[in-house]
């Protein structure tokens, strides 16, 4: 370590982190981005630069459920230091200064280091009845997120309302909800983080790979990091077994239930949504959603609260496997199915369009209205 | 005369905007108004009942339990199931880790900062604050060594000169009175509680899979099994576990927030004299201790009118209403008059001013939040009400350590009715919480070994439900009573409402020109620097504002919203 260096390690020690521990999480760090083992030297040179990077973590139509999972970051045990290698300048939710002193601090920041911050977007924006849905210091989140939003070097959507709209854009949309994506078209370096809430041990990654390769990681059709969400929980899920020999729920409390079978009979839509959730876990690895007996609702695919709804309703058709089957044809199916994931995974994406238009008229007409108004303020048109 | 705007307040959940008037070094007039709207009730409309718990959960994040809980009740209550008694034992355990948990989030991140002025902590003298620490308990982390390692880490933040988080607020304020060494102290025990809270509420992992948001709830019972032979249910092993993340919880309670809670009142006593507010208190009443239809609640419920603690009324729903004649919503009937959530009706009608703006017209409405009132009174409710009705109400633990708080602090029961009131009202709370956790862990496990129900199998289907029906469901969150109400026909919800505790405290006037809660609390909070309003957060802060909670009223009934103020 060099000489400049040293207040880091210094940091490191009055924490009680040593710097072996300090290594050890880089070395973690590097195995959640399925990096070589070498990449944990130069992750753990740039997290100690001297400059802490900037983040202004904007909230709108949310529940700060995305900010409570910000605090329980605890995996490694030494993400709260890493999260500290940032200057988080605004935060409502946490932040000391309050009201007009808070507004000037985001307005210098977004001045004063225009174009060499990054945004966090928790909650969906708005659009209906020009923006009095939701009104920050006298300003409407729309007009808020196209200004910081549009200087910031990257725009990190937090939890589905602010990367698909999420609950608030569920039907009938009352507000014209949309998420960053839709409502401030172009946006640069969008990264969504979809789930509700999103699972914090991902931004944490994602920021480790920011600060260490100078670049975004590869995404999905969604804008979503694939190191979090590459996979269908169906396929990395502790109860797949149970699944692939037909063993099921069938009452909540039965022997079954008890013993962990599969939810999939008691409506689990694990196997059409793509998270990292039963690797990473909740809560410092401690259960998740279905590790506690509930099936998995879904929250991290778009227009959830719409498409995976009703909860407890069993998925129709997931190929490969039929409700009665025998165990047999199960075998045989539950092959096929891993590919038929898949390739739902890229027909949700391709269906998109076909969903907003169909379920979605609303939030269609918003999109739509917000991409004229867009592209209006580009021709220097209305306001 | 200064109009003072408070816009964001932050260290709350939500968006709330407060205008005040200022004059002569106090404030003479003030306005809370709520600037955020989503629409959950009409969201919910049509969908199957059973589901309605995860959408009305994702009213809030920081109270992430309350609105499942009430949802879950409320239909219940309308289709007539009854969770058997591991489902309650779970679900106390699961309020009360909320409760604790929420509870010392917002004294220590979310409040503290009103009180401790963090740049004095520079220059504290660690063995001066270890003197301190030591002499307010025996919490072992207290070292002049672990203070000048706190002081140091704060020392190279501050030079590095990227403040984050801390920068422009009001550090040097003259309403800041704690010495250095408190002001230390409290920076350690920020960060404590930053580490502790991520432990403790592992309870919730365990209990509902993961927190924000856990997933364990179901209409009718729990998705949690339990048996003491399976390692996929909640067993001897788990309950180990919840029984150490309890005791981590108990400790810190008793031995680091309940001291810090009385230091630091000790400097601030004067706002025992600030903020008393409207003195009506609500409280629906929480924690059923048996299985019957009208159970034993370890908080009782009830009603406390004009600061009176010799009377406590019962509770009676059908005094609730709420009007909307300062509200962005308009009335049928007419704005004049308050109606029953049961047959509430919420017409959006937005006549603020387009943004962006400078002020509101709070002559007219002025906030997404409608006024709640028990029979026509503004009434308020959280922690303060409930130590208040328990204590009236003879609870033996609340009136003991009521007493012991008041003694130590040296004041009257009248101090109770204060911003510093509803602050020692929650710290109490959260011990009493705390220690009973335990027993309900002791009852569950005890329970399991022979009753391995988590669920009213018998009700799940809704070929079981009558054809339409109604129900309600009460609780008490951290912040206050909330109430739901579902109206269900043909196996789908017709109607839903939300009465909130940030509504109710955080409420514009009525149509009577009463004051919200919020708003009589601040009348005579003494300003020093209207551009630096810092004695407005205090109070305000006092009751925990949980705004997204509050707003999100819109009548099941009307599909459309019509749209205003397009350009």
């Amino acid at each position: 370590m060099s000489e400049s260096d040293s207040w880091f390690l210094q940091e490191l020690e009055s924490r009680g982190v040593s710097r072996r521990d300090f290594m050890g999480f880089c070395s973690a760090m590097a195995a959640v981005l399925a990096l070589p083992r070498s990449a944990a030297a130069a992750i753990a040179a740039e997290i100690q630069k001297t400059e802490k990077p900037v983040l202004v973590w904007l909230e709108f139509q949310d529940c700060a459920g995305n900010t409570e999972s910000f605090l329980r970051a605890s995996r490694p045990t030494a993400a709260e230091i890493v999260l500290d290698t940032l200057s988080v300048d605004y935060h409502e939710t946490i932040m000391a200064a309050a009201g007009h002193q808070a507004e000037a601090v985001l307005a210098k920041t977004v001045k004063e280091r225009a174009g060499r911050y990054i945004a966090v977007v928790e909650g969906s924006i708005p659009t209906g009845a020009n923006g009095v849905y939701c009104t920050i210091g006298g300003r409407s989140a729309l007009q808020i997120a196209r200004e910081v939003c549009g200087g910031a070097a990257a725009t990190i959507a937090m939890g589905t309302c602010a990367t698909f709209g999420g609950l608030p854009a569920a039907a009938p949309n009352p507000t014209g909800a949309l998420g960053v994506g839709d409502a401030v078209p172009g946006v640069k370096n969008l990264i969504n983080l979809s789930a509700c809430p999103a699972n914090v041990e991902n931004l944490t990654a994602l920021i480790v790979y920011f600060l260490t390769f100078k670049r975004w990681p590869p995404l999905d059709s969604w804008h979503r990091p694939l190191f979090a969400y590459g996979k269908a929980i169906h396929d990395n899920c502790e109860r797949r077994a149970h699944f692939d020999a037909g063993q099921y729920v069938e009452a909540w409390g039965d022997e079954a239930h008890r013993t962990g079978y599969c939810l999939y009979k008691m409506g689990c839509k694990g196997p059409v949504t793509f998270q990292n959730c039963p690797n990473v876990r909740w809560n410092g690895g401690t259960n998740w959603p279905i590790g506690c007996g509930h099936p998995c609702i879904g929250c991290a695919e778009p227009d959830f609260w719409d498409k995976m709804t009703p909860f407890y309703a069993h998925l129709q058709g997931v190929p490969g496997f039929g409700v009665g089957s025998n165990v047999d044809r199960v075998g045989l199916w539950a092959t096929v199915g891993v590919g038929a994931a898949f390739a739902a995974h890229g027909f949700m994406s391709l269906g998109k369009r076909w969903w907003n238009a169909e379920q979605h008229p609303a939030a269609r007409e918003q999109a739509e209205e917000a991409q004229r108004r867009a592209e209006d303020e580009k021709k220097g048109g209305r306001p | 005369m200064t109009h003072v705007v408070v816009d964001p307040v932050t260290r709350i959940e939500g968006h709330l905007r407060i205008e005040a008037e200022v004059e002569g070094g106090s404030v003479r007039e003030a306005w809370s108004s709520s600037t955020m709207f989503r629409g959950v009730e009409l969201i919910l409309k049509g969908r199957d009942p059973r589901d309605a718990w995860a959408f009305t959960q994702r009213i809030c994040g920081v109270c992430t339990t309350v609105h499942a809980i009430a949802s879950i009740r409320a239909v219940e209550n309308a289709i007539g199931a009854t969770p058997p008694p591991n489902a309650r034992l779970l679900r106390n355990l699961i309020i009360a880790t909320q409760c604790v948990q929420d509870h010392v989030v917002h004294f220590y991140h979310l409040h503290a900062l009103d009180w401790v002025d963090i740049v004095s902590a520079l220059k504290a003298d660690p063995a001066k604050t270890a003197a301190l620490a030591q002499s307010i308990s025996d919490w072992p982390l207290s070292s002049p060594t672990y203070f000048a390692a706190i002081q140091n880490r704060l020392t190279h933040f501050v030079e590095r000169g990227q403040l984050g988080p801390f920068a422009n607020a009001y550090w040097g304020h003259p309403a800041y009175k704690l010495p250095a060494e408190a002001n230390l102290m409290a920076v350690a025990h920020y960060l404590e509680a930053l580490d502790w809270q991520r432990e403790v509420i592992k309870i919730h992992a365990v209990l509902g899979g993961k927190n924000p948001h856990l997933q364990g709830f179901l209409v009718g019972g729990m998705a949690t099994p339990v048996d003491p032979d399976k390692q996929a249910s909640i067993n001897a092993g788990s309950i180990a576990f919840m029984r150490g993340l309890i005791a981590k919880a108990r400790d810190f309670v008793a031995r680091v927030y309940i001291p810090d809670l009385l230091a630091v009142a000790s400097f601030y006593k004067d706002w025992a004299g600030h903020g008393g507010g409207v003195g009506n208190y609500l409280v629906y009443g929480e924690y059923p201790l048996d299985d019957t239809k009208a159970p034993k609640l370890f908080l009782p419920s009830g009603v406390i009118r004009g600061k009176d603690l010799s009377k406590v009324e019962p509770f009676d729903p059908e005094k609730i209403t709420e009007q909307v004649k300062h509200s962005w919503y308009d009335y049928a009937g007419g704005d004049d008059k308050g109606l029953h959530p049961s047959s509430g009706e919420t017409k959006p009608n937005y006549t603020g001013p387009e943004p962006p703006f400078e002020k509101l017209d709070t002559d007219g409405k002025y906030s997404w939040l409608k006024a709640p009132r028990y029979d026509g009174l503004p009434m308020e409710v959280g922690p303060l009400s409930r130590m208040l009705v328990a204590y009236a109400s003879g609870h033996p633990r609340v009136k003991e350590l009521v007493g012991a708080v008041l003694q130590k602090l040296d004041v009257g029961p009248a101090a109770l009715f204060s911003t510093l009131g509803r602050v020692a009202a929650r710290g109490i709370e959260t011990l009493v919480l705390a220690e009973r956790m335990e027993g309900w862990l002791d009852e569950l496990a005890a329970n399991i070994d022979h009753d391995l129900r988590i669920h009213d199998n018998d009700k799940w289907s809704p070929s079981t439900w009558p054809k339409e029906c109604s129900g309600a469901g009460f609780h008490e969150a951290p912040r206050g009573a909330l109430g739901h109400w579902v109206h269900i026909k043909d196996g789908a919800i017709a109607n839903y409402q939300c009465v909130v505790p940030s509504t109710w405290n955080a409420g514009p006037r009525d149509a009577a020109g009463k004051r919200g809660p919020y708003e009589e609390a601040l009348l005579g909070t003494p300003v020093a620097n209207a551009e630096q309003p810092l004695e407005i957060l205090r109070t305000v802060h006092s009751f925990d504002p949980c705004m997204a909670c509050g707003v999100h009223v819109v009548d099941a009934k009307r599909r459309l919203i019509a749209r205003v103020r397009v350009p």
